[in-house]
This record gives structure tokens, sequence and C-alpha cells, in this order.
């Protein structure tokens, strides 16, 4: 347990009758950036909402640094920062205003707000009303004040929502930074894979409530690897025949057998030795999934 | 402590720009500039009545005191109460509230006392400036005798009432408040209370104490309708201010259980 940021333990999380988490066994390492992916309505933000104890979880489900979070809620919430959906920003007050409203509710120098300004490049928009900011502007003031008080563990729900394509790289670099130099736990959900396989070290892929997939990236990789997908007759014995002959069986179905794609020398060798050996190959193909495929087939089949 | 310490500066920073903290300045400036003007252009007809000095100062000061108790002050405690809890609806900023390090009772007990705060602030207000507006009167009307009987009792205590009788509304109010994010339904149902509370208490029904609405006519009415060797010197502590009270520290509890149980989805 020690070396997670963030675990929860079979935890199930209801609105009335209606599931939004179910059996959620998230183990986000220390120092990772988790990639929490999921269609919209998956319970990503719920579970967000879990871990700040916004939405109070069952006892003895949801431990961040190890402690359980209904009876540690102060001390864990000091040790995070968030930003939930939209950024939560008074409209009425400047960026400034805003940030050293923070400052006040967190106890700390007001000098801070001005890094934090200068760090998401609003130094110029500082005086300017937050109701007047654009969307990315308003994304960015909700980051900052996320980072104000340096917490150890970052919760970002769709950060780069709304942003440019430069904001964009600008928010992804200064996660990896955050990561790798500040040595900062951030889990950051996204409902675009392209967007989490550019920063993330894990994945954790949800969907319905239900984590689907968890990882390393280069474990969701291996998952995406190109395969060899033979339709013949007589599957069971070519299955056994395949396992024979020296091949690792990924998948087999009534109808195809599915292995690993080495070379198409290879594939064609394979063809050959099946139809020497009397089984009639009705189609041999290489299956290439990228990340994006293979999200979708995760998430639609559950 | 220091977390009600920190939430009640940081309810001040946040609402300083707002129309509900400036309201808390300008209604007694508004309303006893009114009146004093209205004393000094009409100082001739008034004069003609030739009040004694206590008479003159229960008319001046009464002019505020029966425009704010009667209506005015429900409404503004309304007012207070909405936009409180108004400025994290409409923002959609209770989830970065209750996300801080900070114990939930702090952040809602900081909410609240923020709001007896600017009601007070602003009842101070009309206390001190129909005090100060009454000896700029008489340096501008020498004519008149409000230098002649000092005021400051029947200020206070008609005041303080006015405050406490008020606490009831508040706590209700900001139930509702915090309930609802539209102004439509706590306005509502403090209009429809308001009214109720005026027209029970004017008809005077035996139980009219009950509602909190009525508290501040009751209130008023009693210090004047009641007639002694001095008719400007009344108790504070009457039935319609414990009542009042009583309501506010019951409604004071439930809410924050409301808060502990709120779901921010």
């Amino acid at each position: 347990m020690g070396n997670y940021a963030i675990e929860t333990v079979g935890l199930n999380f209801n609105f009335g009758n209606q599931t939004i988490v179910k059996d959620l066994s998230l183990q986000v390492p220390k120092g990772s950036i988790y990639g929490f992916l999921g269609p919209n309505g998956a319970g990503k933000t719920t579970t967000i909402k879990i871990l700040l104890n916004l939405l109070k979880s069952p006892a003895d489900q949801v431990f961040i640094f190890g402690k359980e979070i209904n009876s540690n809620r102060i001390a864990i919430l000091k040790r995070v920062g968030a930003l939930v959906e939209q950024p939560a920003i008074y409209g009425h007050l400047t960026g400034k205003e805003n940030l050293i409203n923070r400052c006040i509710l967190l106890g700390i120098k007001k000098i801070k707000a001005d890094e934090m300004l200068a760090l998401v490049g609003l130094t110029e928009a500082a005086n300017k009303k937050a109701s007047k900011y654009s969307l990315g502007m308003k994304q960015r003031l909700g980051i900052a004040q996320a980072l104000i008080s340096d917490p150890e563990l970052l919760l970002l729900d769709e950060p780069t929502n709304g942003l440019d394509p430069n904001g964009i790289i600008e928010v992804r670099n200064l996660m990896i930074e955050l990561a790798t130099k500040h040595q900062k736990t951030i889990l950051v959900s996204s409902h675009l894979l392209a967007e989490i396989e550019r920063t993330a070290t894990h994945v954790g892929i949800i969907n319905k409530g239900q984590l689907l997939f968890q990882g390393t990236i280069d474990e969701l990789h291996l998952l995406s690897k190109p395969m060899l997908e033979i339709e013949l007759n007589n599957i069971e014995s070519a299955g056994a025949f395949i396992t024979k002959a020296g091949y690792d069986i990924i998948a087999q179905t009534d109808k195809k057998i599915t292995i690993p794609f080495t070379s198409s020398q290879k594939s064609g060798e394979l063809n050959t030795l099946l139809i020497q050996n009397g089984f009639t190959v009705s189609s041999l193909y290489q299956q290439k999934k990228d990340l994006e495929n293979l999200f979708l087939d995760i998430t639609k089949t559950h | 402590m220091r977390t009600l310490y920190i939430s009640l500066v940081s309810e001040f920073y946040k609402s300083r720009k707002t129309l509900a903290f400036w309201a808390a300045i300008l209604l007694p400036v508004i309303i006893c500039g009114l009146i004093t003007f209205g004393f000094y252009s009409g100082s001739e007809k008034i004069l003609g009545f030739h009040y004694p000095p206590m008479v003159l100062w229960a008319q001046y000061s009464g002019a505020a005191l029966g425009v704010m108790g009667l209506l005015i002050m429900p409404f503004y405690v309304i007012f207070m109460a909405f936009s409180v809890n108004n400025i994290e609806h409409k923002n959609d900023t209770w989830k970065m509230l209750f996300a801080q390090p900070l114990n939930k009772f702090s952040i809602y007990a900081a909410k609240y006392l923020y709001a007896v705060f600017l009601i007070f602030t602003c009842l101070f207000l009309f206390a001190s400036l129909t005090f100060a507006f009454g000896h700029l009167l008489q340096v501008l009307v020498p004519k008149y005798n409000f230098d002649q009987y000092n005021p400051l009792n029947l200020l206070i205590n008609a005041y303080t009432k006015l405050f406490l009788s008020s606490l009831g509304i508040l706590s209700v109010q900001f139930i509702l408040s915090l309930l609802w994010a539209d102004f439509l339904k706590p306005m509502g149902i403090g209009f429809v209370g308001t009214i109720m509370g005026i027209i029970t208490a004017n008809v005077g029904w035996k139980y009219s104490y009950l509602i909190p609405y009525s508290l501040p006519t009751l209130a008023l009415r009693i210090a004047k309708v009641k007639k002694g060797a001095d008719p400007l010197d009344f108790p504070v502590f009457t039935q319609e201010i414990w009542t009042s009270l009583i309501y506010a520290a019951i409604l004071f509890i439930i809410g924050y259980f409301i808060v502990t149980k709120k779901s921010i989805k």
C-alpha cells in the first residue's frame, strides 16, 4: 500500500438506485502520471469527487497516501490539488483575486498568486475579470488554482478541455515536468486516448463504472501489438497443432485463431505448414489495432 | 477557530465587490440621507409642531426604523442570505470550497456569520447615521432641539431589537438559499412569509410570534405601543427576541447537517 498515492479497494458508489462506480480498484503509483480514461459518463468525474471526499465513499475503500479518506479528510486534502469539471472560478473577481482567495483559504503567501499566473501564462490577464476569460484561460486558471498549494497529488479532470493546440501542448509539458522534476503524482482523466498516450506512465480504462484495464502504458501497447488471425477449419486440432509448432495462441474462437504477428515471412511459413498438414486455411491476415481502436474495443464490449 | 477566521476573511474578500456587500453600506446611507433631507427641507413645517426633543428624536429615528423594520429589513435579510450562498451556486464553486483542507463546519459557520455580520453592519450604520445626521440637522437648522435629548439608548435598544429579531428570518432563508440555487424559490417563500408575518403581527394574532417573519414587526410595534414613564426606554429581550434567537440556533444546527449531507454532484 505504501507505494500507491491512490488506492481504492473494491469501491462501489451509487446515486440512489443507479450504480455509478462498481468494484473499482484503482492503484496509482507515487510519481506516476496516471491516465484515467473512459468515455463520457463512465464515472471518471464521480471517482475524482470521491477521491476528494466531495462524495462520501463507504469506509475502508479509498486510501490516499495509504490513509483512509473519510477519517483523514483534512490531512489528505492538504496534500491534494484538484481541477474538477469546469474550473471553479468566481466570475466577478479577477484571475489574480481568484488565486489570492485560494491563498487565503490555504493560509499561504499571496505572492504565490503571481508565480502561478506566470506559470500558466496568465500574467497579462491577471487583472481582468475571470468572467471575461476564454474557456482556455479559465481552464488554465483552474490548473493554477490546483497547483498553488504545491500539492503532492494532482487530480485533473479533463484539463485540456477547451484549450487550443498550443495550450494542450503546454499543459502536457507542464504535467510531464511536474511528475519528472517535482516528483508529483498526477491523475489525469480524459476521454481521448491520444491525449493520455503522450503523457501518461500508467493507464486505467473505465467504462460504466468498471475498470476494464489497468497497467503501465507499455502494457497497454503490448495489447495492441499486431496479431495474425487465421481462419481455418477443424479449429481444435489446428490449435493443438499450432501450439505444438511453437507458437503462442493469444485467442481462439470457433472460427479463428490469433497468434502474435512477427513477420510476413513467418506468416507465410505457418500458412504452408498448416496446408501441408491438411488444414484448409480460408484466410490469414495481419490485424493491427491502434490504441484508439483498442480503447474503443475495450469500452464497447463491456 | 483558525479555519473559521480564514473562511470569514475569504468570505469578505469574495464579496467585497458585490452588491450584497455594498447594500449593507448604501442602504443606510441612502435611507438616512433621504430622511435627513426631508427634515432639512421641511424644517419649517416640522418646527411648527413644536415637538419636545424626545418626541422629535422619536419622529426622526422612527422614520428610518419604520421603513426599515416593516418592509425593507425582511427583504434585506432574504437578499443577504441569498447572496452569501449564491456566490457559490452561481460560480459552481461549492465543490472547490469543500475540496479545501478546511472543516465543513467552519466553511458553513463562516458563511452564516458573514451574513449576520452584513446585517449587523447595515443596522449599526443605520443607528450611527441617524445619530450623526440628527446632530448635523441641528447644526444646519439651529431652531431644532435635537441637542436637548440623548437618543443613544433609544437607538441602541431599537436597532438591537431589530437585529436580534431578524436572525430567525435569516436562518430560515439561509437554509432555503443553501438548498436552492435559484433566486425565485427562496425569494418567493420569503415574500409570502413576510407578507404573512406583517399581517399576522398587525392583526395581533396570538401565535404570530411563532412566525419568524413577523418578529421584526412585532419587536418594533411593542416599542411604539408601550407607554410608561419614558416611552422610549423599553426592554430589549422580549418574547419575540427569544423566539427569534431560538429559531436561529435550531435552524443553524439543522443547516449544518444539510451541508454535511450535501452531495456535490
